[in-house]
């Protein structure tokens, strides 16, 4: 935790800047509340795995979103009223997804993303494990 | 015991917790004021979340909004949830690891601005404080339904409790009192649905027997049997919409991205410890609003065909058992939540599609001639002889399903305990922006962490004032304008944030004019046509492509986006250690990046 600069500015000062452009030190933006350490922590990760990293989560965000939208916007409000052809546990299948479906996809959403992102940040080696 | 006395009993018991805990966790630096420490595990804080996201509107109204509204609720239901997946997806690992205490810090920041701090700083105060007004005045009606004193004195002591954790324990406080009041509020939610749902259906999970069969015999499912019967009754079938699909569709996206922008929810998953901490927590937080959420609507249509069953051409001076009104409309009318017009002097209530009055009831204090409440107010047309207020479709259930009376004790408590909860959260990014944004981060950089601190309790101490004003005077715009929270987070503090993460070419100018124009297309939009002032119309055919006032954030969010894209390419580019700031945030771990330059 040494590297980080304690200094209470309110943009990253010149040396930090320095530092990261050089890729001698280690480069940590500074704040009251930061996440504790990782053993990631001085590890400087060269531009390229970074890239592919936040590439990768891009599209795992576009995914999970696309259903995000599907459920919602798609079938509990666009297709509603053809889905509602069809029914599930006696339910209206589109009256199902705008009332109760879309909230229990959202659920699952969120822990798959969490999930994964684990795995992907393992593989790039930038996870906050201990 | 009378329902009174029990009712003093366990909302005492849940203040002496509450006031317990803020004892227990009483804050002793700027950063356990803030953000608890920064320590708060990650299901600890989901719950903190749900209680501190669920309102007295979400426990108390909007079973009942679903209930009069049918398919058209389920903009609520989506647009209060959906928001929840932008969150975990798209902004509070970030701003996680960004690792400051406050929404502003994050624009302020990242945009290089005290420009940007200061326009993110007013959308908060004026977000949080039109939110917090209806909190404490549901405190006030929570208190004055139930225990029968006067609004005034509710709100006082609704006051009185927030103050003691809210200002003692800050951010630390409000979380371990959030996580016992999201206990007491599902346990108060939960009981008289499953008792409601086994009464309809015979199947003791909401969720499930909203799909279920009435138990009465005739082989139709709960919603086949509401559609027919409001189609019979001259009201729109219940799985129908009414509203327009695009107006529908602008609404939930309109609350979804506002979810996720509101500073009250973002500030709780600073909380946790760590970046992938504040992804499970946001899901673990969406499980426990799901349940509520999920059980919602369920209780609305059950209590919508008991009404309709119970109420509908029964005869008012008859006894219960005898086939007449049932009990809880007559206490309920006591209190003005329900009222009976006998237009065609029969005795027998008729309910049917439109209002049975002008307006909301005016009592004259006599009786009429089947020992019902006279009121001054016109009778409409409608064949309708019936008043309800939607709350009442909550509040009844206990009495409906004939439950004890601790059990109206329980909703009594698990209704405080939802506005209680929401306030302290409100209260709590109010006084924060206050002393940390506006004091330490602006005006007065040299002051001392202890200066802080006490700064940060004063403005506390005067947002409580501030609330505690709106709650017992409220103007009567303030109700209609909830939409207001959520167009003014999805049109300024929503897209800026997202930028930030996600667009390293998004620079000071661009942000700050997105986020003025975004704010000013809104809230034009909502004031001219939910204030008085201009007189306009708020119909569908005065609306901008369709969109209602509810709806209109979905604009402003696209006007912010374009005006900013187009600003910030006619403007100096983002300096290089802004740049790399953001390459720092969007990595969970690890000490930025070496550029091959």
């Amino acid at each position: 935790m040494s590297a980080i600069s304690l200094n209470d500015g309110s943009v990253p000062d010149k040396g930090a800047q320095d530092a990261a452009a050089s890729a001698q030190e280690p480069y940590h933006h500074e704040g009251d509340n930061l996440p504790p350490h990782s053993h990631h922590d001085e590890e400087v990760m060269s531009e390229e795995t970074v890239n592919q990293y936040w590439s990768a989560n891009v599209r795992l965000l576009l995914g999970l979103l696309a259903v995000w939208f599907a459920v919602s916007f798609g079938a509990g409000i666009l297709f509603a009223q053809p889905l509602n052809n069809f029914s599930l546990g006696g339910y209206p299948l589109g009256f199902w997804f705008a009332q109760q479906g879309s909230i229990y996809v959202f659920v699952a959403l969120i822990f798959f993303y969490s999930h994964r992102m684990h795995q992907i940040e393992r593989r790039f080696g930038v996870d906050d494990d201990e | 015991m009378s329902v009174q006395v029990l009712t003093y009993i366990v909302v005492g018991l849940s203040f002496a917790l509450y006031i317990g805990i803020a004892i227990w966790s009483r804050a002793g630096s700027t950063k356990e004021f803030y953000v608890a420490g920064g320590g708060v595990h990650p299901i600890a804080n989901g719950m903190a979340t749900a209680a501190d996201w669920m309102s007295a509107a979400s426990f108390i109204s909007m079973a009942g909004i679903i209930a009069f509204a049918g398919y058209d609720g389920s903009v609520y239901l989506m647009g209060w949830t959906g928001g929840y997946v932008l969150l975990a997806l798209l902004l509070a690992p970030y701003l996680r690891k960004f690792g400051q205490f406050t929404v502003p810090d994050f624009i302020g920041e990242r945009y290089y601005s005290r420009v940007a701090r200061v326009v993110a700083v007013i959308c908060l105060i004026v977000i949080s404080f039109t939110y917090i007004a209806g909190q404490m005045r549901g405190v006030g009606v929570v208190f004055s339904h139930f225990l029968n004193i006067p609004i005034t004195m509710g709100v006082f002591v609704g006051m009185a409790v927030v103050f003691f954790y809210a200002v003692l324990g800050g951010m630390k406080g409000i979380t371990y009192t959030q996580v016992a009041q999201y206990c007491v509020l599902i346990f108060a939610y939960m009981v008289p649905a499953i008792f409601i749902s086994m009464l309809i259906t015979g199947n003791p999970i909401p969720q499930l027997g909203l799909g279920s069969t009435v138990a009465d015999g005739s082989g139709m499912t709960v919603l086949q049997k509401l559609d027919s019967t409001l189609v019979d009754l001259g009201f729109n079938p219940y799985t129908l919409g009414s509203k327009s699909m695009i107006d529908v569709l602008a609404i939930t996206l309109a609350l979804m991205v506002g979810t996720a922008g509101l500073p009250h929810v973002i500030v709780r998953f600073f909380t946790v410890p760590k970046v992938s901490d504040a992804r499970k927590s946001a899901g673990y937080a969406l499980v426990f609003i799901a349940i509520l959420y999920t059980t919602a609507p369920a209780v609305g249509a059950f209590a919508r065909i008991n009404f309709i069953e119970t109420v509908n051409g029964s005869t008012y001076a008859a006894a219960e058992e005898d086939g007449g009104t049932p009990q809880y409309f007559k206490t309920f009318e006591d209190i003005g939540l329900t009222q009976f017009t006998d237009k065609n002097g029969d005795g027998v209530i008729q309910y049917a599609a439109g209002a049975s009055i002008v307006g909301k009831p005016k009592f004259t204090g006599e009786r009429g001639a089947n020992g019902e409440r006279l009121v001054s107010n016109a009778a409409t047309d409608s064949t309708n002889e019936a008043y309800v207020d939607r709350d009442i479709m909550v509040l009844a259930n206990p009495e409906i399903a004939k439950l004890p009376n601790w059990v109206i004790a329980l909703v009594a408590a698990g209704g405080i305990a939802a506005a209680l909860s929401t306030a302290a959260g409100l209260l709590l990014v109010i006084s924060a922006s206050i002393s940390h944004d506006l004091l330490k981060k602006t005006f007065m950089p040299d002051i001392s962490e202890r200066g802080e601190l006490m700064a940060a309790r004063g403005s506390a101490i005067f947002a409580i004032t501030v609330a505690g004003y709106l709650g017992i005077n409220p103007p009567g715009f303030v109700a209609q304008v909830v939409a207001l929270a959520f167009g003014l987070a999805a049109c300024s503090l929503f897209p800026a944030i997202l930028m930030g993460i996600f667009w390293k070419g998004m620079n000071k100018e661009g942000a700050v004019a997105g986020m003025l124009a975004g704010l000013a297309f809104t809230v034009s939009y909502i004031v001219y046509f939910k204030s008085p002032w201009f007189g306009a119309t708020n119909t569908a055919d005065y609306w901008l492509f369709g969109i209602s006032p509810e709806g209109i954030g979905t604009i402003g969010m696209l006007i912010n986006f374009a005006t900013a894209l187009i600003v910030s390419r006619l403007t100096a580019p983002t300096p290089t250690n802004v740049q790399d700031l953001v390459d720092d945030i969007r990595i969970p771990s690890g000490a930025g990046v070496a550029h091959a330059h």
